[in-house]
């Protein structure tokens, strides 16, 4: 189907391409789903117009409306899915953001629209979150979906990722995806244990704690709750941290096979081969990845043209996952 | 086994601003009761009342989390790096 009636209908059914290449292993075969090719640029598209039609199909939103706000924590993606959503249902959003985004991520919020409060970048997504929780408790009449905790997050990869993964790629053994809201990881994950039982699930994560600031104690931690809804624990075969200098060297080496992905791609596909390494060499299998979102919004940090080890240290103080 | 501890910014103030301890153990929960033993003040933070770890904490293998690894039996070996961090909304700075 080549004619839409809305930008929105092309979100979801995003394609699936082979990256074996960059297995170190000839009975392990890789797959990456580009998500940077739904319209707002990320996997979270799918999020955000789940989000939206959930809090419509409950009132707290009703399109055409006038003086509707919400407001919602986002290190970008969701945040730049959900201002393209709003403004095509006509809802002023607006978006707690760590200071040290990149800035294309901040240009493409003001692009459609979005208003940006910014957090303190030194604390991460955990600052961006306490603080929109602080003024949706200040302001009740803005809609406060709340990404991290609203069941429509993973409902929308239980919808349609986990099922076109499935049908792509029904041979699949192994899922592995970033590890931010968990909305990925739940959805997809439960869907495939329902599914294909047997799938292993790993979740591949950034080395957050060690970066933000401003924990008084380990009481100040915070853990998503759909991940604790969805018994993410349970869930998870396996959780692995991947380093800003492996991100950026496999956001680097997908480029080989003409994918210009972001960095959280490049963790996410480290994960992938890491996760390969392991498999027994007379076991086949085949593993599923997620490529979030394209190269587009981290040139800025010059990750595939210069010294890594500048990029390196430039990825640590900015939020790339 | 002799097992290199990364200890994070958190809990720093417990250890007396130490940020990397080595000790000998074969389990991630002898690694945990070896900074305990020497900082009991860590003990309170980093298990509930019942014995099990706090919430917030994950504990890794050489980057590996050791809930999925089998929690506080989980084994360690010679030169491996086991790291304490406190979990963190998703979309933190790396």
């Amino acid at each position: 189907m080549t004619r839409h009636e809305s930008v929105l209908e092309l979100i979801g059914n995003t394609p699936i391409v082979n990256v074996s290449a960059l297995s170190p292993k000839p009975n392990v075969k890789i797959w990456a789903k580009l998500e940077g090719r739904n319209p707002a640029g990320s996997v979270k598209d799918r999020v955000a117009i789940s989000l939206v039609e959930e809090a419509e199909r409950e009132g707290l939103l009703v399109p055409g409306r006038p003086g509707q706000t919400l407001i919602e924590p986002s290190s970008g993606n969701t945040g730049i899915a959900l201002a393209m959503v709003c403004q095509l249902r006509g809802y002023h959003l607006k978006v707690v953001l760590p200071a040290n985004v990149s800035p294309e991520r901040r240009q493409l919020l003001e692009v459609w629209g979005a208003e940006i409060i910014d957090s303190p970048g030194s604390e991460g997504s955990n600052g961006a979150v306490r603080l929109c929780q602080k003024l949706a408790a200040e302001n009740p009449d803005w809609v406060f979906l709340y990404q991290y905790a609203n069941a429509a997050n993973p409902l929308a990869h239980y919808r349609t990722t986990g099922p076109e993964i499935l049908n792509d790629v029904p041979e699949i053994t192994h899922f592995v995806a970033g590890l931010g809201t968990s909305g990925t990881l739940m959805g997809v994950g439960r869907y495939l244990k329902e599914h294909k039982p047997g799938t292993q699930i790993w979740a591949i994560e950034p080395p957050s704690g060690e970066m933000v600031d401003g924990l008084r104690n380990l009481d100040d931690g915070y853990v998503p709750p759909i991940f604790t809804d969805n018994h993410g624990s349970d869930m998870l075969d396996r959780k692995v941290i991947v380093r800003p200098q492996e991100s950026i060297e496999w956001t680097r080496r997908m480029v080989e096979l003409g994918l210009f992905v972001g960095i959280s791609s490049g963790a996410i596909m480290c994960g992938a081969v890491r996760c390969a390494a392991q498999i027994p060499d007379d076991v086949e299998a085949t593993i599923v990845t997620i490529a979030c979102d394209d190269g587009w919004k981290y040139l800025s940090t010059g990750a595939w043209t210069d010294d890594i080890e500048t990029v390196v240290e430039r990825a640590k103080k900015i939020i790339y996952f | 086994m002799a097992v290199k501890v990364r200890i994070p910014t958190v809990l720093r103030s417990a250890t007396g601003g130490r940020a990397t301890m080595d000790v000998t153990a074969t389990t991630v929960g002898e690694v945990l009761a070896a900074i305990s033993s020497e900082y009991p003040n860590v003990q309170e933070q980093l298990f509930n009342t019942d014995g099990s770890l706090h919430r917030f904490l994950n504990v890794y293998i050489n980057d590996d989390d050791v809930r999925y690894l089998g929690g506080v039996t989980a084994a360690v070996a010679d030169g491996d790096e086991v790291t304490l961090l406190p979990a963190v909304a998703g979309g933190a700075t790396a």
